[in-house]
Parts: C-alpha cells; sequence; structure tokens
C-alpha cells in the first residue's frame, strides 16, 4: 500500500510583503506502486512537494494524504532519498542502513538479514564497515538507497537523487534503478531536471509550470513502455534510441520550453 | 594570513620571543628603574619556584597545592561539561526550553565567577564546594553555549533524514546531535578548561585554606612575590599543557569524523 494524494494543495513561503507563492492548486494521485517523476523548470517547487509529502514542511492549503491518511510528521512509511545523500558521517555503511530499523526497536537477529539484504540489493556488501566519506559518491547514494529501501516503506522520495553524480555513474544508477523497480516495486516519487531520465524511469511524467509551481500536464509512459517492451533491453542506451522513447521525451522537452 | 611555517621555524621565533621578553625583564630590574620587591628577577623566581618544588610553604609543597587544586579544578569542570553540554544539545533540540532556558543563562554568563564567590562560600563552605561551584560558574557557559549552538547549527538534512528514518528524541540527540556537534562541544571544552582553571585560582585567592591560589595569597602577605610569580608561572604551565592536551582532543575528533581539523 502506497498512494499518494494531493488535493488542492497550495503553498505560500514567508508573509507580509515577503510572500512567495510556490506551488498553487497542485492535484495528483500516485497509484500504489507507480513510479512518477516530476520535472519542471527550477524554482518551481517540485521539492516543496516532496517535502511536503516526507512532512517536512505543511501546505499552505489543501491537503496531502498518503493511503487516506493526511500526512502530519515526518516517517519510517515515507524515506526519503536525498540529492546531497545525508548519510550520518560518523556511521558505518552498516550503520546507516540499520538505522531505521534500531528505530523500530527490531531486535538485532532479525535486522541482521534484512541489512545483508539491503548491501546485497545494492551490491556494497564487501563496504559494509566502511564510512561514507571512504566510499564514492555513487556509493554513497547507494547507501542512501539502501538505507530507505531496507526500512520497506509504502512510499519512496527521490529529490534529483542522481543529480550529484558524474554522468557515468548516473547512468550505472539508472539502470540498477530500473532493476531495483522492476523486482521490488514501490510507489516512488522521483524528481530530476533530467528529461530522459524521467522518461527512462518513470511509469507517468507530470510537468510542471513555472513558478507559482502547478501540473501543467501529465504524461503516460508505461502503458508506451509495456506496448514498445523497453524492459527487454539491457541497456539504458538502447531504450534511448528507440523512436517511443525519443518522441515522448522531445514532447515533455517542448512542452518544459515553454515554461523558460 | 602568510602561509603556514616549518615547525623549526615556528619554534625558533616562538624562543626569540620569550628570550627577547625575559631580557628586557631582566634589564628593567638590573637597571633599578623598579625596585627587586615589586618585580623579581627571572632567576629569582626560577630559584623560588624550584624551592617550593621540595620545600613546604603555606602548610605544602608547590606540587602539593598544585594538586589540590588541580582535584578541585577536576571536579568543577567535570560538573560543568555534564550539566553543560547535555543541556546545551537539549536546548538545540527542543525550541521550548531552549526559550525557557536562554534568558536566564544569557543574563547568568555576564556575571565572572569570581563575584559568586560570597555565595558559594555561604552556600558550600571554603573547602572542595565553595570553589567548586565557582569554577562550575567560569566552565559552565562555554560548555552550554558551544554545545546548543553545534546542535542548533547541525546540517538540516541530517536531522531530517533521522526524523523520517523514525528516530526518537533521545536517539536523534546522542546519535545525531552530539556527534555532529562534537567538534564545536571540544572547541567549548577547550575554551571552559581555560576559564575554568582562571576562576579556580581567583577563588583560591579567597576562599581556600590550601590550593596554588592560597599559596600566592600566602606569599603576598609575607612580602614575597617571588612565591607569588612562581605560583603564576605553575599555573601558566598546567593552563598550557591542558590546552595543549584539549587541542589534541580536538585534532583527534575532527580526525574520527572524516574532516581534518
Ligand atoms: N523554506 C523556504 N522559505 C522560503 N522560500 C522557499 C523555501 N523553500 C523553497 N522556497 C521557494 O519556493 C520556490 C520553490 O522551491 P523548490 O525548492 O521547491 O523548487 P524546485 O522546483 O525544487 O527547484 P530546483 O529545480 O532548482 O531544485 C522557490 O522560489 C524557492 O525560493
Ligand atoms: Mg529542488
Amino acid at each position: 500500500m502506497g498512494s499518494i494524494c494531493f488535493d488542492k494543495v497550495d503553498k505560500v513561503f514567508g508573509a507580509g510583503s515577503g510572500v512567495l507563492k510556490a506551488l498553487e492548486d497542485i492535484n495528483l494521485i500516485v497509484a500504489d506502486k507507480e513510479f512518477v517523476a516530476i520535472v519542471g523548470p527550477s524554482g518551481c517547487g517540485k521539492t516543496t512537494c516532496l517535502r511536503m509529502v516526507a512532512g517536512f514542511e505543511a501546505p499552505s492549503a489543501g491537503t496531502i494524504s498518503v493511503d487516506g491518511k493526511v500526512i502530519i510528521a515526518p516517517g519510517p512509511d515515507r524515506a526519503v532519498v536525498f540529492q546531497q545523500f545525508a548519510l550520518f558521517p560518523w556511521k558505518t555503511v552498516r550503520g546507516n542502513i540499520e538505522m531505521g530499523l534500531r528505530n523500530k526497536n527490531m531486535p538485532r537477529a532479525q535486522r541482521a538479514p534484512l541489512v545483508e539484504g539491503a548491501l546485497k540489493l545494492m551490491n556494497l556488501e564487501s563496504h559494509a564497515e566502511a564510512f561514507p566519506h571512504q566510499l564514492s559518491g555513487g556509493m554513497q547514494q547507494r547507501v542512501a538507497i539502501a538505507r530507505a529501501y531496507v526500512l520497506d516503506p509504502a512510499v519512496l522520495l527521490m529529490d534529483e537523487p542522481f543529480g550529484a553524480l558524474d554522468a557515468q555513474t548516473r547512468v550505472v544508477m539508472q539502470e540498477e534503478l530500473v532493476r531495483l523497480a522492476r523486482l521490488n516495486p514501490r510507489t516512488v516519487l522521483f524528481i530530476t531536471h533530467s528529461v530522459e531520465e524521467a522518461v527512462y524511469l518513470a511509469d507517468r511524467v507530470a510537468i510542471m509550470s513555472r513558478r507559482p509551481g502547478r501540473i501543467k500536464g501529465i504524461v503516460d509512459i508505461k502503458a508506451v513502455r509495456l506496448a514498445e517492451q523497453w524492459d527487454k533491453s539491457e541497456r539504458i542506451e538502447d531504450v534511448m534510441e528507440r523512436e517511443s522513447f525519443v518522441h515522448l521525451r522531445s514532447n515533455i522537452w517542448k512542452s518544459l520550453r515553454e515554461e523558460k | 594570513m602568510e602561509p603556514r611555517l616549518q615547525p623549526l621555524e615556528t619554534i625558533a621565533y616562538g624562543a626569540i620571543g620569550l628570550v627577547t621578553f625575559f631580557a628586557i625583564w631582566t634589564i628593567v630590574v638590573l637597571s633599578g628603574a623598579v625596585p627587586h620587591t615589586f618585580l623579581p628577577l627571572p632567576t629569582a623566581i626560577l630559584t623560588r619556584f624550584t624551592f617550593l618544588l621540595t620545600h613546604s610553604f603555606a602548610g605544602a609543597t608547590l606540587p602539593q597545592h598544585l594538586l589540590a587544586s588541580i582535584d578541585r579544578y577536576l571536579g568543577g569542570f567535570l560538573l560543568a561539561a555534564l550539566v553543560g553540554v547535555p543541556l546545551g544539545l537539549l536546548m538545540g533540540w527542543f525550541r521550548w526550553l531552549d526559550d525557557i532556558l536562554s534568558p536566564i543563562f544569557d543574563g547568568l554568563r555576564f556575571i565572572a565567577p569570581i563575584a559568586w564567590v560570597p555565595f558559594a562560600a555561604l552556600w558550600f563552605g571554603t573547602g572542595y564546594g565553595g570553589p567548586i561551584m565557582i569554577i562550575f560558574a567560569g566552565a559552565f557557559s562555554p560548555c552550554l553555549i558551544n554545545a546548543h549552538r553545534g546542535a542548533r547549527f547541525v546540517n538540516a538534512s541530517l536531522t531530517e533524514a533521522a526524523s523520517m528514518l523514525g528516530t526518537g528524541h533521545f536517539r536523534t540527540i546522542t546519535e545525531v546531535l552530539l556527534p555532529a556537534s562534537l567538534p564545536s562541544i571540544v572547541a567549548g571544552l577547550r575554551v571552559a578548561a581555560g576559564l575554568g582553571w582562571q576562576s579556580l585560582v581567583g577563588a583560591e585567592l579567597i576562599v581556600a585554606a590550601n590550593g596554588i591560589g592560597y599559596m600566592m595569597v600566602q606569599g603576598q602577605a609575607n612580602l614575597q612575590t617571588s612565591t607569588v610569580m612562581a605560583g603564576m608561572v605553575s599555573i601558566g604551565l598546567v593552563g598550557f599543557g591542558m590546552d595543549r592536551l584539549l587541542r589534541l582532543a580536538e585534532r583527534a575528533v575532527g580526525k574520527r569524523l572524516g574532516r581534518p581539523a
């Protein structure tokens, strides 16, 4: 379970003359186990949307609910993967991944196989005892994803998770995320600046307008992906060369260009 | 600033400074401009210092006086750290606690530790408790303030990560705020150590029956300026040593957290 519902959500920052309307009338339903990517011009309020689902901010009007329950605070049912990883530098890879499970008061014997599973899932077994600063950026983000996945959250929130990575690492991570998403489907809300990334990863792509951010359009990717059997391709570049992919990408790109 | 110097150069310059300082001092005294009773010669202080190392004055030898002082000092300093650091972290996490306590502490911290002497003597006596309270008064604020600021300025994404992982208050404080604030806390302990040590000697000048400050008062009463100066020298040496130790601790903490100090 893990459907997200934005219902007439507005977000205003500041007060008086410094008031800033960041989001206006956001309506969006992300179905259980659906992967939705949000794209939009810088400053349009993508991060704000995600932070409200996480419970770090509250809407100024309207409600956001997960499985029908209005969000009031952050919690492990909505795991966040931050752009800057936000790993605890004083904890080992294992310590970082284990933190959420310890918070659930899960006994050690029960935690161990879950942590091992998450380490394995993200190819981190040989680095379990390393500290974050000893890892490359790509590995750090893998730890952050493992830390989120191990909680078995209803919803995964990712804010440009690959934004801080170099192009090559990024492709590897994208492929891994697709593998994860097919293997172990989750409700995912994913923010990116890369239209390609959005089309490659998502079931649907929501396009936002300039500030105050609204959702100006939603593009269904999944139908095309299934019809064209993208998932049969081993590699991201094979998918990206397909006509159906190029077509979707340029449509979204044009829609975004109108906003610049 | 200019680029760093080689360690040997640094030592050489330090030595030049010290030698010049003592040379001018000696010349001033030898020239007769200042009487010996006002300002003893550096050599006289050294002689007196070595004499006091083995000979009793005001009831004890200098090392014994120093030990008595260090004993009190450690009591007061540890108490200040054990109360100040946790309280600072709590104030850094719970806004309401911050709002309640900040006005009080912001006022109290401007009261010089010595100003507590009358109450310290009245409430806790002049043996151990009174001086401890005065050291506490000196060392508490830096412990509190640095822990508080450290906790308040922890990278927001780390506390957000903690909260999305379902971390409770206690664990957030002990496993996120505390390690994240450690550099700031250790810096605060270093300042606190210095202030506490200064306060201690001040306290002993007035309210103790042994200790290095007491020795100095007795020296003054006997018009032995060289005894007073020998006391000052040992205060400086001990303070310097402690600061070095804490600096090492600071470096170790920086390394442990993966960022060089
Ligand atoms: N805490 C805040 N206080 C005031 N204004 C804020 C705050 N957070 C965001 N904003 C403003 O709200 C708007 C939307 O910000 P947001 O970070 O959600 O944009 P974004 O779409 O994620 O941008 P980017 O693509 O650059 O990451 C921006 O104009 C930003 O300046
Ligand atoms: Mg953003």
